[in-house]
């Protein structure tokens, strides 16, 4: 509950607390105490870095399913529409998987503010949407789903290149401005009765482009892809965008989680500086972990960069009683 | 102490920033208002549209009933349109609806009711209004035959002629007219066409609900004796008259709203 809590209170945009010595288990305690005291972990961990030097970056094993996955889904919504092969109809903001409905929880959120009715096939296909994200982890959506995001995969790219030559330099925004703007965006459909923020969603956007054809919308998309490359790495993902917060909110009751053990890890942060939101990574700053294993909160996207990223598999993928997803 | 003070700058600087990106992001989304403010560019709506504002409100943006289209009518709007982005639009010169899908594909196929599931007959809908605007471009008003393709040889519109394919509809490029006296419009006419099956006691798929109890349009002679298309309360706004008509530019526009249209 109070995990819950925690999570809750990040995703809506509050900095994680160091915790307080009353926070942590009699074992996360003892464990931390263990590796102070091993000095030969830190001999280990030269060792390690030494090592990665010459083998070069791991495999970015999640990044690629995660890619294929993203890509296939929103493939099979465009080739439902071209070839008339009618698996998937509709686009991202509502659809019918093989005559089920289904629609995006924060499209549908939109539509029922600004609309005020809701009709018994919306209703259907949010809930089915709403009980599939839950399952899979709310903003399992963002990284395995969302066409905005792989874009802004490769913005990042573009971006952490130039951070590099000392062309660009990242600028954060304060996280609490999602909240913000979620509330603004629900308050604007409810007052206006317009679906405001479909204006601008790169993801309705980049979805209907793909299925119906490009059109000049396509042009604030480029636009928030130039900010990210240029300003804010990430920016619109980790600051901006309510379809995020919405699924976040489901996440946070998810069974699926990236765990992190406490035991393996060394604490040299490969896993934050990969990660699209790294305040849910806390607990691995050295002397953070209040329990030997940790469920990460719920702005995790699931992406899996962090698993692919930690040199000793201290992070993984797990379905809660189911255990580990295979690696 | 020092600390602290060099990270008083940086917060203001942070928040400041945020600041920005967050009206930027909010007022980018509120110039959606602009184009749906001024009712200039109003759009010719699918079957079953609700009125504009609950329209725009109901609508979810997703395309489904662009996808059910045999004929290919709806488009979706762009985001110079505001507000109404990714709304489904019928651009009737282009490609009328024709009702040759004749269950209401479009609006069975709206998750939200944008489209409202209360109409399931043809002559229920009211997508706009015929407007017979250049008059002394008509054909039949100058006692003219029409012999060709109605939109000639690079014309892509799909319409369906019953008597060629009930369940397919063809290009209108692909059908030659030779008419004493063009009455394309009123001959094209679904809910005309309707009525004459109906009349001959043979209602579409057997069903008298199929029956418009109203007619559209007809070719009657004006004071000065010129025969001219009329329109009639039968007329739902599909637009194949407009879609049909031989001469450019058409005689007939579509209106979206029944009040700016001609009673008679």
């Amino acid at each position: 509950m109070k995990a819950l809590k925690k999570s809750l209170a990040v995703l809506l945009g509050a900095d994680p607390q160091k915790p307080i010595p009353d926070d942590f288990t009699i074992e996360a305690h003892a464990m931390h105490a263990v590796q102070r005291a091993d000095k030969g972990r830190i001999q280990l961990l030269l060792a390690e870095l030494e090592e990665k030097k010459t083998k070069g970056k791991p495999p970015e094993k999640w990044r690629r399913r995660r890619w294929s996955v993203l890509i296939l889904v929103n493939l099979l919504f465009v080739l439902s529409y071209s070839l008339d092969i009618q698996v998937l109809e509709g686009a991202l903001t509502a659809s019918r998987f093989v005559g089920f409905h289904m629609a995006d929880l924060n499209s549908a959120l939109q539509v029922m503010l600004a609309y005020k009715q809701v009709l018994i096939n919306l209703l259907i296909g949010t809930v089915t949407v709403l009980i599939f994200w839950w399952v899979l982890g709310g903003r399992t959506f963002c990284s395995w789903v969302c066409p905005y995001h792989l874009l802004a995969e490769w913005a990042e790219m573009i971006h952490e290149y130039l951070e590099k030559k000392k062309i660009v330099r990242d600028h954060p925004f304060d996280r609490r401005v999602r909240t913000l703007l979620w509330l603004v965006f629900a308050l604007l459909a409810f007052v206006t009765g317009y679906t405001v923020f479909e204006t601008i969603s790169p993801t309705g956007i980049l979805s209907r482009a793909l299925i119906y054809g490009p059109g000049i919308a396509l042009v604030w998309v480029l636009f928030l892809l130039l900010v990210e490359i240029f300003y804010s790495r990430r920016a619109w993902c980790r600051y901006a965008c309510p379809i995020g917060l919405t699924y976040g909110v489901v996440g946070a009751f998810s069974p699926l989680k990236v765990t992190y053990y406490l035991d393996a890890c060394f604490h040299e942060g490969e896993c934050r500086k990969v990660c699209e939101v790294p305040h849910v990574l806390d607990m691995v700053i050295k002397g953070r972990a209040t329990d030997v294993n940790m469920n990460i909160g719920a702005d995790c996207t699931h992406c899996g960069r962090c698993v692919d990223a930690c040199p000793t598999g201290s992070l993984n993928l797990k379905f809660k009683g189911l255990g580990d997803i295979f690696q | 102490m020092t600390a602290k003070r060099a990270r008083k700058p940086r917060s203001r600087r942070n928040f400041l920033r945020t600041a920005v990106m967050g009206i930027g992001v909010i007022g980018s989304a509120l110039l959606g208002y602009l184009p749906v403010l001024g009712s200039a560019k109003r759009r010719i709506r699918p079957p079953g549209a609700l009125d504009e504002h609950e329209f725009l409100a109901s609508c979810i943006k997703c395309g489904q009933c662009v996808q059910v289209c045999p004929v290919e009518a709806i488009k979706l709007a762009d985001i110079d349109e505001g507000f109404a982005i990714g709304t489904p639009y019928i651009e009737t010169r282009n490609q009328a609806c024709d009702f040759s899908c004749d269950g209401l594909q479009c609006v069975l196929a709206c998750p939200t009711g944008a489209l409202t599931h209360a109409i399931n007959y043809s002559h229920e809908t009211e997508m706009g209004w015929a407007r017979v605007v250049r008059p002394d471009l008509c054909l039949a008003a100058q006692g003219l035959r029409f012999k060709g393709q109605a939109r000639g040889p690079a014309f892509e519109g799909l319409l369906r002629y019953a008597e060629i394919d009930r369940w397919n509809p063809i290009r209108v490029s692909e059908y030659d007219y030779d008419l004493e006296v063009c009455d394309l419009c009123v001959r094209q006419c679904p809910i005309e066409i309707r009525r004459a099956q109906c009349d001959a006691g043979k209602p579409p798929s057997g069903d008298t609900n199929q029956c418009p109890p109203k007619p559209a349009i007809s070719l009657e002679s004006d004071a000065a004796g010129r025969l001219l298309p009329v329109i009639h309360d039968g007329c739902v706004g599909c637009g194949v008259c407009e879609m049909i008509c031989p001469v450019e530019p058409a005689v007939l526009v579509m209106d979206w709203d029944r009040s700016a249209g001609v009673t008679a």
